[in-house]
């Protein structure tokens, strides 16, 4: 498999940052990366780091299937997560989530039709205090309210 | 970059350069005091660094509060193998967001910290492990570990001092349970995040089996402070036995929810009045967190004339945890609230032994099944039971993180589930066959 220069140069970076004959400590971060290009850990994507780690694809597989943020299929392009955690249950997440899911009428872990969207409902995420919290994607928002979600998604949407 | 406004109240050590333009920057850190600790570290023998940590009282500010001095202490600085720093930014404890604030706006003062321990201990490599979610902190914390590098203050020869030391970032995916330490090593090594036997600690064999330091990120944060100002005058900033100030993230039903820097043994009272300006609405306080949603759940009336400190909170029942105060109002349903930590607790549950695995996942099933008002009498009983009996029966501490605080809803909030029991059953009059859900 082919990857961009910068993701090449991201994993040379990343495979010489720990000791010799520990190179399979790279493999979360590595498996996080391509992700983020390929959009979803593929078989193929899983053969190519065996072999570049050196390991089984087999060990690569348990540990995919361990992580939430790993997965098999691609999310929406823009992956709305909201934490309906504790802190944000009390500032009302649960509402939010409710409502995030009648406005891409998708349910948890669900991607829209188009590959546009996909949504999840997530555990806390260290935006406790500024509750309730969003992620699109890697980025976080912060006391969100019905309103505000339906301009963010709503923004996203005129993007295409 | 601030979050929140700061509070009059607080007692900035750690936060002193919050605020300040570019306050992230490498030029803003030597501007304020930056490195200084560590060039002071440089002229110390590994015990007086140690003897300076341990006069500052510095308790472990992950959430189990251990003597930071000792811990570094156990660390066998003769053994022949390489010894490991790592850094646990996997910050997932619900109610907890205070170590993203520190990288974001002082990540060189993390580093600062690293390389004090490094010192102490004789390190050449360090790792930051950063919860997945946080990938923007990667970048600020790569950028500011590229800034000391170009400076000089991390690789070979530093500061031509002698002293070697690299630092990298290194992800998570997603795991609640890669914060408890030999899961988080495990995953640092590339594996499931499923915890170790212990002993050996960390400190003897922890990553690749070497001796590691590892803490969190608030604790390393601390240390350049500590070296400055002198361990006893650090001490002296909190109580007894707890030294210092610890970030406090007040979450929930607040006026002024936010990430504060408070000193130890700081009063419940003036923390919500004041620092947080009371209960959202005017309302009573039902319901009470101190440090995460581990920590046994202590009624409005037992929080009131507490301090934030260890002694405090281990006398009245709980933990100062890891600094996630979680307040409810009087209108909160603790029914739900318990469910809502269960289904945590049950998600991330890393499955390895049967205790931790079975109960949250019958616990989940039977607070749903009582959230819903179609439980029994039975059911708040069986709640009780199992989590008591979970308590000190699981592989790793996950299992009485979950147990703790569901056991103390039940017992001092069981009211509330017998009047969703009762709301139902008069509903359901006439309605012959027992229900049986999920
Ligand atoms: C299930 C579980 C999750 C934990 N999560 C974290 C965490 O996210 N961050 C953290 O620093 N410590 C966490 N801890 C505590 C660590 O195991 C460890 O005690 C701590 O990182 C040591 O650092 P300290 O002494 O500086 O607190 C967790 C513990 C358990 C049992
Ligand atoms: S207590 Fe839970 S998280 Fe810990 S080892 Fe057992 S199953 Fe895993
Ligand atoms: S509880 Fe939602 S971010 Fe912490």
């Amino acid at each position: 498999m082919t990857f961009s220069p910068e993701l090449e140069a991201k994993l040379t970076k990343l495979v010489n940052s720990y000791p010799a004959g520990r190179l399979k400590s790279a493999l979360i971060p590595m498996l996080m990366f391509t992700q983020d290009e390929v959009g979803s850990i593929t078989p193929e994507l899983v053969k190519e780091i065996a072999n570049r780690l050196k390991i089984t694809p087999v060990q690569v597989d348990e540990v995919v299937t361990y992580y939430s943020m790993l997965h098999k299929k691609p999310m929406g392009k823009y992956h709305i997560q909201v934490c309906t955690n504790i802190s944000c249950l009390l500032w009302d997440g649960d509402k939010l989530y409710e409502h995030a899911r009648h406005k891409l009428g998708l349910g948890h872990k669900e991607v829209s039709a188009d590959g546009q969207f996909s949504l999840e409902e997530v555990e806390c995420m260290g935006a406790c205090s500024w509750a309730p919290a969003i992620q699109v994607n890697y980025d976080f928002h912060h006391h969100v309210t019905p309103e505000k979600l339906d301009e963010i998604i709503d923004s996203l949407r005129k993007l295409h | 970059m601030l979050f929140n406004p700061p509070s009059p109240l607080e007692v900035k050590v750690l936060t002193v350069r919050f605020g300040l333009p570019n306050s992230a920057s490498i030029d803003t850190f030597l501007a304020n005091d930056g490195y200084k600790a560590f060039e002071k570290s440089l002229d110390m023998t590994q015990e007086q660094i140690i003897q300076e940590v341990k006069d500052s009282n510095l308790r472990g500010r992950g959430g189990a509060g251990f003597p930071t001095g000792m811990k570094w202490g156990f660390v066998p600085r003769q053994s022949p193998k390489p010894k490991y720093i790592v850094v646990n930014s996997d910050e997932s404890e619900p109610g907890t967001c205070k170590d993203r604030v520190l990288i974001e706006n002082d990540p060189h003062m993390l580093i600062e910290g690293c390389l004090i321990a490094a010192q102490a201990v004789g390190s050449k490599t360090g790792y930051i492990y950063i919860r997945g979610e946080y990938r923007y902190l990667i970048d600020v914390m790569d950028k500011a570990i590229g800034e000391a590098y170009a400076r000089g203050y991390l690789g070979k020869n530093i500061l031509g001092r002698g002293v070697d030391f690299d630092l990298y970032t290194h992800t998570g995916a997603g795991a609640y349970e890669c914060g408890e330490e030999s899961a988080l090593l495990e995953s640092l090594e590339g594996n499931r995040g499923q915890p170790r036997i212990r002993p050996p600690f960390p400190a003897v064999a922890g990553l690749y089996a070497c001796p590691t330091v590892l803490n969190n990120v608030e604790t390393f944060a601390a240390v350049p402070s500590i070296l400055l100002m002198g361990g006893k005058a650090w001490a002296d900033l909190g109580v007894a036995k707890a030294g210092g100030t610890k970030l406090t993230c007040l979450t929930g039903h607040f006026n002024r929810t936010g990430v504060y820097e408070l000193p130890l043994g700081f009063p419940v009272e003036k923390m919500i009045n004041e620092v947080g300006g009371g209960v959202r609405g005017g309302l009573k306080m039902k319901a009470f967190i101190p440090g995460g949603s581990s920590c046994p759940v202590l009624t409005g009336d037992e929080a009131w004339p507490l301090t934030m400190d260890y002694d405090s909170m281990a006398k009245a029942g709980t933990m100062l945890g890891s600094g996630g105060v979680v307040l409810m109002d009087e209108n909160t349903d603790m029914v739900k609230a318990a469910l809502r930590i269960m289904h945590f607790y049950q998600h991330e549950s890393c499955g390895w032994c049967i205790p931790c695995r079975e109960g949250t996942t019958w616990l989940k099933k039977l607070l749903t099944r009582l959230d819903r008002g179609m439980g029994t009498e039975k059911d708040i009983d069986l709640v009780g039971d199992v989590s008591k009996n979970m308590m000190g029966r699981t592989f790793c501490p996950l299992g009485d993180a979950a147990a703790l605080p569901t056991e103390s809803i039940v017992r001092k909030f069981r009211h509330e589930f017998e009047a969703k029991i009762a709301k139902t059953q008069i509903s359901m009059a006439g309605v012959a066959s027992p229900f049986v859900v999920v």
